[in-house]
């Protein structure tokens, strides 16, 4: 039959674009399950703001909660502690990582939120609510000036926020992707 | 000597400077290699002839007593217990955890799954294999659940690759060479047999919506790492781990399921694996748009680096080993690259003025570690130590100057543990001293 790489992926392809429950021989052991049920684990955000949930916040509700639960290792005001600092001003210069910060290197806002979320607070992740992360995420970016002190941040105005960085960038082998 | 063996001796002679010799050399017969040895050094040598005659043969213990109890699984000998990862969190508090590989102190090119390198980022979660879920969804005709049990079932292909952190080798970004082992330079790469389900197997019956180009891989650990990959991988050789080297996965290399990304970098390989979505464009987590994007000399940051490039580096002799005098000595490495096989490795003993191809050990796999060997006289002279690997698709190894002028230097050097840059693959020098030290050189 086929012979070539090329047209064993080309007809692969064509299976999976085209069947679903696909001709090739394989043990279909997967068990269908919808996108609801999926959801409590569906987290992923895009940068235009896909996936983002309901809710939102202000940097005057992320302030408290900055302080209680983040606080500890980011430092008092998110000026830095055991932990990365995550409201700086520094210039981006050289080529250290340590040079990196929210605001000189990160180039979309969406992905604060999105490691908040999924990540913090180190030692108790997920135990915050969407409100509360859109609050610690507007607290963030209030603190970096990144947006005024009363910006509410949620799924319509985060993905707004233009990081100052964002066209920075250079795609290392394009080809791959 | 014989006039035959003279001439195979000069031949071999001929690799290059500082002592290295043929490759053919190491083809297992012994009488070149005493053809190679060359006046004052061999055995016949007056130094030779001066050692004292070994001991008369005696018993010892363990061969007059009835031996060991055999154990279920069983461990290597006590005697070896030196050879461990190094460990940057050996408490294991609120931050990573490294673990690196003893280069210096193996040989082949599997690495035990004891002494594989892990990074872990919110420790080592304990997965329960038989509740462990792991969902594809998203831009699929119809989201699929699979267990362990279930993916057991499923056609295997086996791959003996390498993994490698894309901030392994950081140091060598030091402007001076810190007096690091290799297992500190370059021990969070390491190689292992994966056993496990071609991912386009599975997506085979979940269908692709043609909008997908991303998928987003993420793990059941507590920062539930994330991270975003071409759909091109996913096609190509992407694979659901379940087994390295012949058992399942180490829990720090992501027991029961990892996603494994041949030649790509490692915190692109999942562990952990449970949620594959597949989306119309990348998330830009924060190990993408942060973390794994190197600042440039000029300020702009590369983005979506995903290969871990052509690179070797001499395993023996290396930093932490010292040489007890002169004689012939077997120089050992590693070379792999995320692009393909190795085609060859050239070796200098003198800095880089002169070179020899090195023998590499059969068989050559693609994306997998190679190790090379070449057969070195040292004549008890300072000797400078490199190697430069090519891989089959043309790419080599840069030269530290070449690497330094594209991708630049710190202004000093870094803590030997810090991720202060990424993506390093030049050269490695070593420096024999006269005294049989090996130092860590820029040549």
């Amino acid at each position: 039959m086929f012979t070539r790489n090329g047209a064993i992926a080309t007809a692969s392809l064509w299976l999976v674009l085209t069947g679903g429950v696909s001709l090739a021989e394989t043990p279909n052991l997967g068990r269908p399950i919808d996108e609801a049920a999926i959801a409590a684990w569906d987290i992923s955000i895009l940068p235009d703001g896909t996936g983002l949930p309901k809710g939102s916040g202000a940097p005057a509700q992320g302030a408290p909660i900055y302080a209680e639960k983040c606080a500890a290792c980011h430092g008092d005001n998110g000026k830095g502690g055991e932990a990365a600092a995550l409201v700086s001003d520094r210039q981006l210069a050289g080529i250290s990582a340590a040079q990196k910060t929210i605001k000189n290197f990160w180039p979309y806002s969406t992905t604060i939120f999105d490691f908040i979320r999924r990540a913090m607070p180190f030692q108790m992740p997920r135990s915050l609510s969407d409100d509360e992360v859109y609050a610690l995420t507007a607290y963030i970016l209030a603190e970096n000036k990144l947006i005024g002190a009363t910006d509410t941040m949620d799924a319509q105005t985060l993905p707004k926020v233009k990081m100052p960085n964002r066209d920075n960038f250079i795609i290392r082998f394009p080809d791959r992707i | 000597m014989s006039k035959h063996r003279d001439m195979r001796g000069q031949a071999l002679e001929a690799a290059a400077g500082n002592g290295l010799i043929d490759r053919r050399a190491l083809l297992g017969r012994g009488i070149a290699l005493a053809g190679a040895m060359g006046a004052g050094i061999g055995p016949s040598s007056a130094a030779a002839g001066a050692e004292p005659l070994a001991q008369p043969l005696a018993d010892p213990s363990w061969s007059l007593e009835f031996g060991d109890r055999t154990s279920p699984y069983q461990m290597r000998s006590k005697f070896e217990a030196k050879v461990v990862r190094t460990l940057s969190n050996p408490k294991n508090e609120f931050r990573n955890s490294h673990s690196r590989t003893p280069h210096h102190q193996l040989e082949g090119t599997t690495t035990p799954n004891g002494l594989h390198f892990t990074i872990n980022h919110g420790g080592i979660p304990e997965i329960d294999p038989d509740q462990h879920r792991l969902v594809i969804h998203g831009l699929v005709k119809r989201p699929l659940e699979f267990t362990l049990e279930t993916l057991s079932r499923y056609p295997m292909v086996s791959r003996t690759t390498f993994v490698e952190c894309g901030g392994n080798s950081a140091p060598m970004f030091s402007p001076e060479p810190l007096q690091e082992t290799v297992q500190a330079l370059h021990g969070l790469a390491s190689c292992a047999e994966w056993t496990g389900v071609r991912l386009s197997t599975l997506l085979e019956e979940t269908g692709i919506d043609p909008r997908a180009t991303w998928f987003i891989a993420e793990g059941a650990d507590s920062p539930h790492l994330s991270r975003s990959v071409p759909m091109k991988k996913a096609l190509d050789d992407a694979m659901i781990a379940l087994y390295q080297n012949g058992e399942r996965l180490m829990p720090g290399n992501g027991y029961p399921m990892r996603l494994l990304l041949p030649g790509y970098e490692g915190n692109m390989n999942v562990k952990f694996l449970r949620r594959i979505k597949l989306v119309e464009q990348p998330a830009l987590s924060m190990y993408e748009a942060r973390t794994y994007s190197p600042i440039l000399p000029s300020g702009k940051a590369y983005r979506f680096y995903f290969l871990q490039e052509v690179k070797s580096f001499i395993t023996y002799p290396s930093h932490g080993h010292a040489l007890k005098g002169p004689g012939l000595y077997e120089i050992s490495g590693i070379a792999y690259s995320g692009t393909g096989p190795i085609e060859k490795v050239m070796v200098s003993a003198d800095g880089g003025q002169s070179w020899a191809q090195a023998a590499l050990q059969e068989p050559v796999l693609s994306k997998a570690f190679t190790r090379f060997r070449l057969p070195w006289r040292w004549n008890g002279g300072p000797a400078t130590l490199l190697s430069r690997a090519w891989d089959q698709s043309g790419n080599v190894q840069p030269t530290r100057a070449e690497f330094v002028a594209a991708r630049g230097e710190l202004t000093k050097p870094p803590p030997v543990l810090g991720f202060l840059n990424q993506h390093y693959n030049s050269i490695t020098s070593w420096g024999v001293a006269s005294n049989g030290e090996v130092k860590h050189v820029y040549a």
